[in-house]
């Protein structure tokens, strides 16, 4: 395997959705290649951290407002359409 | 090396019955779908917009959108997805709406076929989230991710951050799965290299560059 067909399979590998023939023929070459198998440990890691990072949290309070807001939007969408539609 | 495991989400037919209570009318079934989804809506649509005010109304926005067109969805779907579509639907037209001098789309594709390509092979320091503060850290990984295209960037945050199947990414963003599988591939690697220009391991003596 070269290092651009191992590059091709890496999201499949990091995955886990490889079969196993592939997969191993994937690991003999992490194995001797260490630029691959340092591209490999980190690109693991960069998902780790994003997916580790609660980057953008929703606060209680504006948590809060926002369901608040939205049901009773969905309240006045049901009398809407309850009403049904206004003709002139 | 291990897999990355998925993000582990309620069973498919508990909520189903949420939905077909809403759609009856049940206004408190729909409120339990809102509590379920809107921390997940509003991330998303954060990372997509990159803007505070626009993620909140885009919570409002997906969420009246799926009230309101309940009985259109064919429950041939998890409802997670179904909404996801919508909440980026929503996201992308704000993006659009700011930045109206370039182009967004999801079909948006890179000029060159190398862009990808790994250019810092250098291992990460043992434990790179302790060589920054929480807040220098949070810096560094939203500035990072919103380097990347807007096509790239979403498909990331649904497959990485909110642990969406690749089938349940293409269905939510009405792409091919190779597509979704090739910005995947290619967001993973951009977002790798420029992380690794904070992370890389410091030779001794070398110290900050």
């Amino acid at each position: 395997m070269k290092c651009a067909e191992f590059l091709n399979e890496l999201t499949n590998y990091l995955d886990g959705a490889l079969d196993d023939r592939t997969k191993s023929e994937l690991e003999d070459h992490l194995a001797w290649c260490h630029n691959c198998y340092v591209v490999c440990d980190t690109t693991r890691k960069t998902i780790e951290i994003y997916r580790n990072s609660e980057l953008y949290e929703l606060p209680d309070d504006l948590r809060g407002r926002l369901q608040s807001a939205i049901m009773s939007k969905c309240s006045a969408h049901k009398k809407d359409e309850k009403s049904g539609p206004q003709k002139a | 090396m291990s897999a990355i495991q998925p993000n582990i989400q309620p069973p498919v037919s508990e909520e189903m019955e949420l939905v077909r209570r809403a759609k009856r009318g049940d206004d408190s079934a729909f409120e339990e779908l809102v509590r379920r989804y809107d921390r997940n809506v509003f991330r998303i649509a954060q990372h997509i917009t990159q803007n505070r005010e626009d993620a909140e109304d885009v919570v409002q926005d997906a969420f009246l959108k799926a009230y309101g067109n309940l009985a259109q969805f064919q429950e041939q779907s998890k409802f997670y997805t179904w909404l996801v579509r919508i909440a980026v639907n929503e996201a992308l037209m704000r993006l659009r709406r700011r930045r109206p001098e370039r182009m967004v789309s999801l079909d948006e594709e890179v000029k060159t076929e190398d862009d990808s390509l790994p250019r810092e092979v250098a291992d990460w320091s043992p434990n790179p989230e302790q060589m920054y503060n929480q807040a220098e850290l949070r810096d560094i990984l939203t500035r990072t991710i919103q380097g990347l295209p807007p096509g790239f960037r979403t498909v990331f945050v649904l497959r990485d951050v909110e642990g969406l199947s690749t089938e349940e990414t293409a269905q939510a963003l009405e792409l091919s799965i190779p597509a979704v599988k090739s910005r995947l591939l290619r967001a993973r690697l951009q977002l790798r290299d420029r992380l690794s220009r904070y992370f890389q391991k410091r030779a001794s003596g070398d110290g900050d560059k």
